[in-house]
């Protein structure tokens, strides 16, 4: 083995450094799924009953569909009936301030190194913290209620704004749409809600933090952003999970609606526990995200940095109805050990000159498979439509696999559409360029692969690029880069 | 679902009509082949017809084929096709070997292949089967298992095709022109042919493979054309299809490479109202390299289906595609390229382009270039366009004076020179020109 191969294969064996369990009580639900237990989540989050019947309604819709198996993943068979769907921390504060929050999950996030006083005070970041399946904690609620931004949990907005909660879930993503949003529908235990009225430019970036914690909890969030005529939003999402031996099933929604020149702009860094060296435990990551340009000159932007979950199955995709709506997706998917990542997007053009923007960064190592699946669809009366999309995958050894299996269907002779890809490994010329400039391999190669997802990185907002450049260190070289 | 039933009934016809074709086999049944024909019979029986629930078959709707009830070439008389339509459907301006097929079947009489060097067997299936059934028996063997309901009916029904085999060293300086006529006014046929091409080591040759149509009755080409090239050979494979406007096209076309063989494939495609490539290629041993090259003009209703496969199963290899279509009326396309890199594939060279232009509103395209790569020193690349013929081009050239149709005929020659300019045998380029401008019923420059 030369000795470049060797810092490879050094760097990308480094441990998940994230993994702990936090010891507090959890309100749960007994194993398995019924009608029962989907009425017990709904009752014990005091829904109304349309919303009650809305979860029975997806959890018959359900029982009648097959779990899907197109996908370029393997796991073994998912037992739903030996799933706890629902865990709540059982202290649930309405907490006015930070002091007030249990100190144990304060630590938490400490540990994350992502503390949550910090935050609110120098980074000027209001954090709806999801921990487990209920939020607990929303900060800089008064701030934005003044521009007349709703930023609350899920549940709350069902109680606080059921007109909105009416209008708007699963307008996106019905009930209906694939096996694991009906799932979802039935028994999603909390999530975001983010109304954004009209004319306003939301003054912060909203973030969330998730974590899966109790054993053998699913975590079925849903989220809904809504941003009215000529808004303007940018949200982030960033989870790590604790490290443990039994999969765990992460099924999430996650619906986003744009009107009239409104902007959406969606950033993720998913970092869930990828299993151990030997592709054991990990999370099972199935997750449906979609937005809606519904209106006019509106625009979504999908950015991701998936280096977590033992699979990941997720194409973040836009709906583009709005003339001149534009839809973007940037991702850097990193595998390492036996991790399998099936990601990609959807653009379904519909209205006219709409335009769309696919970069796809696959980076593969270890025994891993990385898979680049996406649709590009221009319907019959979306004239003037345009998309380039371009994926580009890394190998870093000779066990694992990157794919590439774009679809492009195209109904209009005025679109325009470009899709390139490209697959190759760091370059040996590009290390001992970098070597002969007195640059250690290790820092070579982290450089190379830094230049590599730049293009992505730099659609990430600030905070989130450096995190995400540290998990890529981590993920990949062992070492902060 | 209506599909099923059309399953149901295509397979009924053509289960029922089996024992009927065999008995017209004319002494083919004492050989080694009616084992394979009696298998894939009963593979027929066992599997069904690809639907769009198939992912190989996802934009390809075969149900107009099904409803037709085609009857074997060998059970119709034959109308007598005479020397001038020969003539007029060759290619013309170099020196060839011709061998004509009338719905599969070999016509010795329109024929000529006088004067072969030695070491050279250029025949039909059907002599060759009950002359020197060794020289094929092993390949045959080797190529002949399937999972696709197409390929069993091909090696069901088939009687008669194409044979070339050239041992060691040997190189046919003329290229060899296969010209099947197919169709038949009293009857919907069913044309089978079954190609087979062994290349020896360090051989050379190239072969045209030209459809066309002698009848506006639909008629039915399943074809299966088999490869094998051996160390250090060069292969070159023109596919010229340019059948009726009714007429429904399958081929599958499987090569299997050796050490330092180059094989090339051109497939241009006019005609059918249905059809459908399959083109196969395992490049399975170290310094090979494949090159294929597509063109295909969808006009009217035409649907055009390409399926293209590369499999780098060994070190060092490179491969190179590229596909260009354009599609006017309410045609459709499907393009569906892979590019498949084992583990042991080390430093493979592969690139993949597929470009396609819409002519008009009804027309259609759906394209799915695929990399699947489990090697990591290795350079893929694929690249895939649609659009519509570049405006400020065409407006530069009218600025020009030039009218607009002859100006849209400019950018069409200049879009399909990427793959014409590369057909190897010069004299073809511009018959092949001739017959786009033709096709797509515009003004020919």
């Amino acid at each position: 083995m030369s000795e470049d191969m060797k810092v490879v294969e050094d760097l990308t064996q480094s441990e998940y450094k994230w993994g702990f369990i936090t010891d507090i009580e959890a309100d749960e639900a007994p194993k398995g799924l019924n009608e029962e237990i989907v009425r017990f989540i709904s009752n014990k989050k005091n829904e109304p009953d349309w919303m009650t019947e809305w979860r029975l309604k997806a959890f018959r819709h359900w029982l009648k569909m097959e779990e899907p198996k197109w996908s370029k993943v393997n796991y073994p068979e998912i037992d739903f009936q030996d799933i706890r769907y629902y865990s709540a921390p059982k202290k649930k504060p309405q907490l006015e301030s930070i002091d007030e929050v249990d100190p144990e999950l304060l630590k938490t996030f400490e540990k994350l190194g992502i503390p949550l006083d910090e935050q609110k005070r120098l980074s000027g970041v209001a954090v709806d913290a999801v921990f487990d399946s209920v939020s607990v904690a929303t900060t800089f609620k008064e701030t934005l209620a003044e521009k007349g931004v709703i930023f609350c949990s899920i549940s709350d907005a069902i109680k606080n704004h059921p007109e909105l909660i009416k209008k708007y879930l699963g307008s996106v993503v019905p009930y209906t749409d694939n096996y694991y949003a009906s799932l979802n529908a039935a028994v999603f235990s909390d999530g975001s809600f983010v109304y954004i009225p009209k004319g306003v430019r939301c003054p912060m970036e909203l973030s969330t933090y998730f974590r899966i914690n109790a054993s053998d909890t699913g975590q079925f969030e849903r989220t809904l952003i809504i941003a009215e005529d000529s808004s303007y939003v940018s949200y982030l999402e960033g989870c790590t999970a604790p490290m443990r031996d039994e999969n765990q099933l992460h099924a999430a929604v996650v619906e986003l609606v744009a009107l009239d020149n409104a902007e959406i702009k969606y950033s993720t860094v998913q970092n869930w526990y990828p299993g151990d060296k030997n592709g054991k435990g990990g999370i099972y990551n199935f997750v449906t995200k979609r937005g809606a340009c519904r209106g006019k000159n509106s625009k979504i932007s999908w950015t991701q940095v998936e280096t977590g979950s033992s699979i990941t199955w997720k194409y973040p995709s836009c709906i583009l109805q709005g003339d001149n709506s534009i839809g973007e997706f940037y991702s850097v998917a990193v595998t390492n050990n036996f991790q399998q990542a099936d990601t990609g997007s959807k653009m379904i053009h519909i209205g006219k000159n709409t335009k769309s923007t696919i970069i796809s960064k696959g980076i593969s190592a270890g025994r891993s498979d990385n898979s680049y699946r996406g649709l590009v669809k221009v319907m019959k009366n979306a004239d003037g439509a345009r998309n380039f999309s371009q994926c580009d995958s890394m190998l870093m050894s000779d066990t694992c696999g990157a794919h590439t299996f774009p679809y492009i269907e195209i109904d209009n002779d005025t679109a325009q559409v470009e899709h390139e890809a490209t697959t190759s490994k760091v370059g040996e010329d590009q290390i001992f360029y970098l070597n002969q400039r007195g640059i250690s391999t290790e820092d070579a190669i982290n450089m190379i692969v830094n230049g590599f997802c730049k293009e992505v990185f730099n659609e990430l907002p600030m905070e989130f690029a450096v995190e995400a450049q540290k998990l890529l260190a981590i993920s990949l070289e062992g070492s902060v880069g | 679902m209506a599909i099923k039933k059309e399953i149901d009934s295509a397979k009924e016809w053509y289960l029922n009509g089996f024992e009927e074709f065999k008995s017209k086999l004319n002494g083919q049944t004492k050989t080694f082949f009616t084992e394979l024909r009696n298998d894939a019979i009963d593979q027929l029986g066992k599997i069904n017809f690809p639907t769009s629930k198939d992912e190989e078959w996802k934009y390809t709707n075969v149900s107009p084929l099904l409803k037709n009830n085609f009857i074997p070439a060998n059970l119709i008389n034959h109308s007598i096709v005479d020397s001038t339509a020969v003539d007029s459907k060759i290619f013309k301006g170099f020196d060839s070997y011709l061998l004509v097929f009338v719905n599969g079947v070999y016509d010795s009489n329109l024929s000529n292949i006088a004067e072969l060097p030695e070491g050279i067997v250029v025949d039909s299936f059907n002599n060759v089967l009950k002359t020197k059934p060794e020289l094929i028996e092993k390949h045959v063997r080797a190529f002949s298992k399937t999972n696709n309901a197409f390929d069993a009916l091909n090696t069901a029904f088939t009687t008669d095709g194409l044979v070339v085999i050239l041992s060691e060293g040997k190189i046919l300086e003329k290229p060899i022109q296969a010209l099947y006529l197919n169709g038949n006014n009293e009857n919907t046929v069913l044309s089978s042919p079954r190609n087979l091409i062994v290349a020896g080591k360090n051989s050379q040759v190239s072969i045209i493979a030209n459809y066309q149509a002698v009848s506006e009755n639909p008629y039915f080409s399943n074809i299966t054309t088999e490869v094998f090239a051996d160390e250090s050979s060069v292969v070159d494979l023109y596919k010229i299809q340019n059948e009726s406007m009714k007429a429904f096209h399958i081929e599958r076309v499987e090569t299997y490479q050796n050490k330092k063989s180059v094989f090339s494939h051109y497939n241009i495609s006019f005609g059918g109202r249905l059809v459908r490539n399959d083109i196969n290629t395992k490049l399975d041993d170290e310094f090979i390299e494949t090159h294929y090259y597509g063109l295909y003009l969808g006009s009217k209703d035409q649907h055009i289906d390409n399926h293209t496969y590369m499999d780098h199963a060994k070190p060092n290899c490179e491969s190179n595609e590229i596909y260009k279509g354009i599609l006017d009326d309410s045609s459709r396309g499907v393009f569906n390229g892979k590019i498949m890199v084992r583990k042991d594939a080390q430093k493979t060279n592969a690139y993949q382009s597929n470009k396609t232009v819409l002519l008009s509103k009804e027309a259609k395209i759906d394209t799915k270039p695929q990399l699947e790569i489990y090697a990591d020193d290795v350079k893929c690349s694929h690249g895939a366009t649609v659009g519509h013929l570049d405006d400020t081009a065409y407006f530069y050239i009218r600025s020009r004076g030039i009218p607009a149709d002859l100006a849209k005929s400019i950018l069409i020659r200049a879009f399909v020179s990427d793959v014409v300019e590369t057909l190897k045998i010069e004299e073809l380029r511009e018959q092949i020109n001739h017959l786009i401008f033709e096709h797509l019923h515009r003004v020919e420059i």
